[in-house]
C-alpha cells in the first residue's frame, strides 16, 4: 500500500503545464501528419497500381506456389511478399486491393451520411412525433447485430462490389442520425437560427444554410473514422465468404484465403491483414488530429 | 423506477418485434425452403405442391403472421431446415458456448481496463500512461479477426502454447477472449481514465485524501465509484457489440456457439435458424442496455430513472 506522500506528485500531475499540453497536441498532429501520408499513399497506390505493381495481380504460376517472402528461405525471385496458393504475386494483389477498400469505404460512408445526416435533421429539427419514430428506428438498428443484417443483405442482393457498398450503407447510418440529431436538437435554440426563423426562411434554407454548416467539422471528423471501420467491415464481409468474390484482389478474401495456409505460410494471412489494419490506423490517427484542431472540446480524456 | 422499467420492457418488445419483422422480410426475399427441402430433381408441379403444403405460397405478411403467432404463444421459430430439429433447440445447445465466451471476455476486459484506465488517470502522461493511449489506438484499428488469426499464428502455431481451434478446456478460452476482448479494451480504457480525470480533482476526493484515508481507498471507493458508471453504460451497450464480435471470433476460433450457427445458417440459407439467432440476440443486446442501466442508477444515486 502506499503513502500519501508518495501519491502527493501524482496529485499535482493531474494540472499538468502548458508546455506538456502543447507538447501533447503537437505530438498529436505529428500523428496526424503520418495517417495522413498513410492516407496519401493508398490513394496513389490505388490509382498508380497498374504503374507500381512488380506483377499482374492476377497471373497464376501453379509452379511457384506459396512461396515465401524474400527474406525467407525458399523465396522465388520477383516476389517480394511471396505467392499465394495459385502462385499469384501478393504484393501486387494486395496493392490492388487498396481499390476495393477505399472505393466501399468512401462509398458505403457516403451512402450512411446521407440516409444518417437527413434523418438526424429532421428529427432534431422538428422533434416530437417525428423524432420518436427516428429514434425508435436508430434503437431498432443498435439493437440488430450489425454483422448478422450486413451478412443477410449481403445474402439476398448476391455478393458484388456493389451490394457490399449498399449492405454497409444502409446499415451503417444510426450512428450519423445520433450525432446530427442531438447537434440540430441545441443549435436550432441558437440565436442565429431563430433569427432566420423570425426572417421566415424556408426550413429547407435554415437546415442547409444555417445548421448543417455548423454539423460539417464534427461529421468530417465522425466521417473519417466511420470510413475506417466500413473498410474493416467490407473486409469482414469477404472473410465470412460474403463480400468480392475471388479472384479480385479484396483484402479480406485473400486474409480467408491465407486462413487455410497458416500452420505454415503464414504471410498469406499477416501482409493482406496488415494492410488492413494501417489503413485503419492512418485514418483513425487522421481522424484523431483533426477533432485536434477542429474542436479541442471533443477530445477524449 | 418501476413505470420506468416497464415503459422500457414495452419498448424492448417493440424493438424486437420490429427486428423480427426486418430478418423475416429479408430472409424471405432471400431463401426459398423449397429448393433446400427438395431433392434437386425434383419438378416444377412438385415444387408447387410441397409451397402449398408448407403455406409458402401465401402472401408475406400473412406468413409473418403465422411465424409470429408461434413465435410468441409457443416459442416456436420453426425447424431447421438442414438439421430438422426445432431452430429454439439448436441455438439452446449453442448457447453455452457463447455465454462461456461472454464471460470470459467481460472478466479479462474488467480486470485489464479498470487498473489500466486508472493507473493512466493517476500517471497522467507518464510512460505507463502513454503506453495504454497507444495501445489504445493500436486497438482501434486492429481487424478483430486478423488479430485473432495473428494469435493462433504466434501462440499456437510457432510457440505451441495454446490451441488453435475448437473448445473444451480453459486454455481454448484464452485466445478467442483475448480476441474478442481486444475489441473493447482501448474504450473502456479510455472510458475509465477520463471518468477518473473527471473526479480526481474535485473537493471531495480531496476531503478523503485529508481524513487520511490511504490512496487506494481514495481510488477505489471514492474516484473509481464515479468512474464506474460510464464504464456500466458502456458495457451494456457492448454486449451488443460482443455478440456482433462473437459471430466473427467463433468463426476464426471454430467455437461452437451461435455466432457460427448464425453464420453457417446464412451461408445454407437455413432461414428458421437465422430469424431465431437474430431475435435471441436482439433480446440478449435490449436486456442488457436495461440492466446496465438500472445498474448505475442504483450505484449512482443522482441518476434518475423516469
Amino acid at each position: 500500500m502506499r503513502d500519501t506522500s508518495t501519491a502527493a506528485p501524482a496529485f499535482d500531475e493531474l494540472a499538468p503545464s502548458s508546455l506538456t499540453r502543447i507538447f501533447g497536441r503537437m505530438w498529436n498532429l505529428r500523428l496526424g501528419v503520418i495517417g495522413g501520408l498513410i492516407i496519401l499513399g493508398l490513394i496513389l497506390t490505388a490509382i498508380f497500381c497498374p504503374i507500381l505493381a512488380p506483377s499482374n495481380p492476377y497471373q497464376q504460376d501453379l509452379v511457384n506456389r506459396l512461396k515465401p517472402p524474400l527474406w525467407m528461405k525458399g523465396s522465388f525471385e520477383g516476389h517480394l511478399l511471396g505467392t499465394d496458393h495459385l502462385g499469384r504475386d501478393l504484393l501486387s494483389r494486395i496493392m490492388y486491393g487498396t481499390r476495393v477498400s477505399l472505393v466501399v469505404g468512401v462509398c458505403a460512408v457516403l451512402i450512411q451520411v446521407l440516409i444518417g445526416v437527413s434523418l438526424g435533421l429532421v428529427a432534431g429539427y422538428y422533434g416530437g412525433k417525428l423524432d420518436s419514430v427516428v429514434s425508435f428506428l436508430v434503437n431498432c438498428m443498435m439493437g440488430f447485430p450489425f454483422i448478422l443484417l450486413a451478412m443477410s443483405l449481403v445474402a439476398v442482393l448476391g455478393p458484388s462490389l456493389e451490394n457490399i457498398i449498399v449492405a454497409l450503407g444502409f446499415t451503417g447510418w444510426p450512428v450519423f442520425t445520433r450525432v446530427t440529431r442531438i447537434e440540430t436538437f441545441r443549435l436550432r435554440e441558437r440565436e442565429f437560427v431563430l433569427a432566420a426563423t423570425a426572417q421566415a426562411f424556408s426550413t429547407a434554407r435554415i437546415l442547409s444554410r444555417h445548421i448543417l454548416p455548423n454539423l460539417l467539422p464534427t461529421l468530417l471528423v465522425l466521417g473519417t473514422v466511420e470510413v475506417a471501420r466500413a473498410i474493416i467491415q467490407e473486409s469482414l464481409l469477404s472473410f465470412l465468404g460474403l463480400g468480392i468474390k475471388p479472384p479480385t484482389p479484396s483484402w479480406g478474401t485473400m486474409l480467408a484465403e491465407g486462413r487455410n495456409y497458416m500452420l505454415l505460410q503464414w504471410w498469406l494471412a499477416a501482409f493482406p491483414g496488415a494492410a488492413i489494419f494501417f489503413s485503419a490506423l492512418g485514418i483513425n490517427l487522421l481522424g484523431d488530429a483533426l477533432r485536434d484542431l477542429i474542436d479541442p472540446h471533443l477530445r477524449k480524456g | 423506477m418501476r413505470a420506468y422499467i416497464i415503459r422500457r420492457l414495452v419498448q424492448a418488445i417493440g424493438v424486437c418485434l420490429v427486428v423480427s419483422m426486418i430478418s423475416f422480410f429479408l430472409l424471405f426475399l432471400n431463401t426459398d425452403p423449397a429448393l433446400i427441402l427438395l431433392p434437386p430433381e425434383a419438378e416444377m408441379k412438385d415444387i408447387e405442391t410441397f409451397k402449398k403444403q408448407m403455406g409458402l405460397d401465401r402472401p408475406i405478411l400473412i406468413q409473418y403472421g403465422d411465424f409470429l403467432q408461434k413465435a410468441v404463444f409457443h416459442g416456436d421459430f420453426g425447424q431447421s431446415l438442414v438439421a430438422k430439429v426445432p431452430a429454439l433447440q439448436l441455438i439452446a445447445e449453442r448457447l453455452p458456448a457463447t455465454l462461456q465466451l461472454a464471460v470470459a471476455v467481460m472478466i479479462f476486459v474488467n480486470l485489464v481496463s479498470i487498473p489500466a484506465g486508472i493507473i493512466s488517470a493517476v500517471r497522467r502522461y507518464s510512460l505507463a500512461d502513454n503506453l495504454a493511449t497507444f495501445v489504445a489506438l493500436v486497438g482501434q484499428a486492429m481487424p478483430l479477426y486478423w488479430f485473432g488469426i495473428m494469435l493462433i499464428i504466434i501462440f499456437g502455431v510457432w510457440l505451441h502454447w495454446l490451441p488453435i481451434s475448437g473448445s473444451g478446456s480453459l486454455a481454448h478460452l484464452v485466445l478467442p477472449a483475448i480476441t474478442l476482448g481486444s475489441w473493447m479494451l482501448p474504450i473502456n480504457m479510455r472510458l475509465v481514465r477520463s471518468g477518473m480525470l473527471d473526479v480526481l480533482n474535485q473537493d471531495y476526493i480531496r476531503t478523503a485524501r485529508a481524513k487520511g484515508l490511504t490512496e487506494r481507498k481514495v481510488l477505489i471507493k471514492h474516484a473509481f465509484r464515479n468512474a464506474a458508471v460510464p464504464l456500466i453504460t458502456i458495457l451494456g451497450m457492448q454486449i451488443g457489440l460482443l455478440l456482433g464480435g462473437a459471430v466473427v471470433t467463433e468463426t476464426v476460433f471454430a467455437w461452437p456457439g451461435m455466432g457460427r450457427l448464425a453464420v453457417d445458417s446464412i451461408r445454407v440459407g437455413d432461414y428458421p435458424v437465422v430469424q431465431a439467432v437474430v431475435v435471441v440476440f436482439a433480446f440478449f443486446v435490449i436486456i442488457a442496455n436495461l440492466l446496465a442501466d438500472i445498474l448505475a442508477a442504483l450505484i449512482d444515486p443522482r441518476i434518475r430513472l423516469e
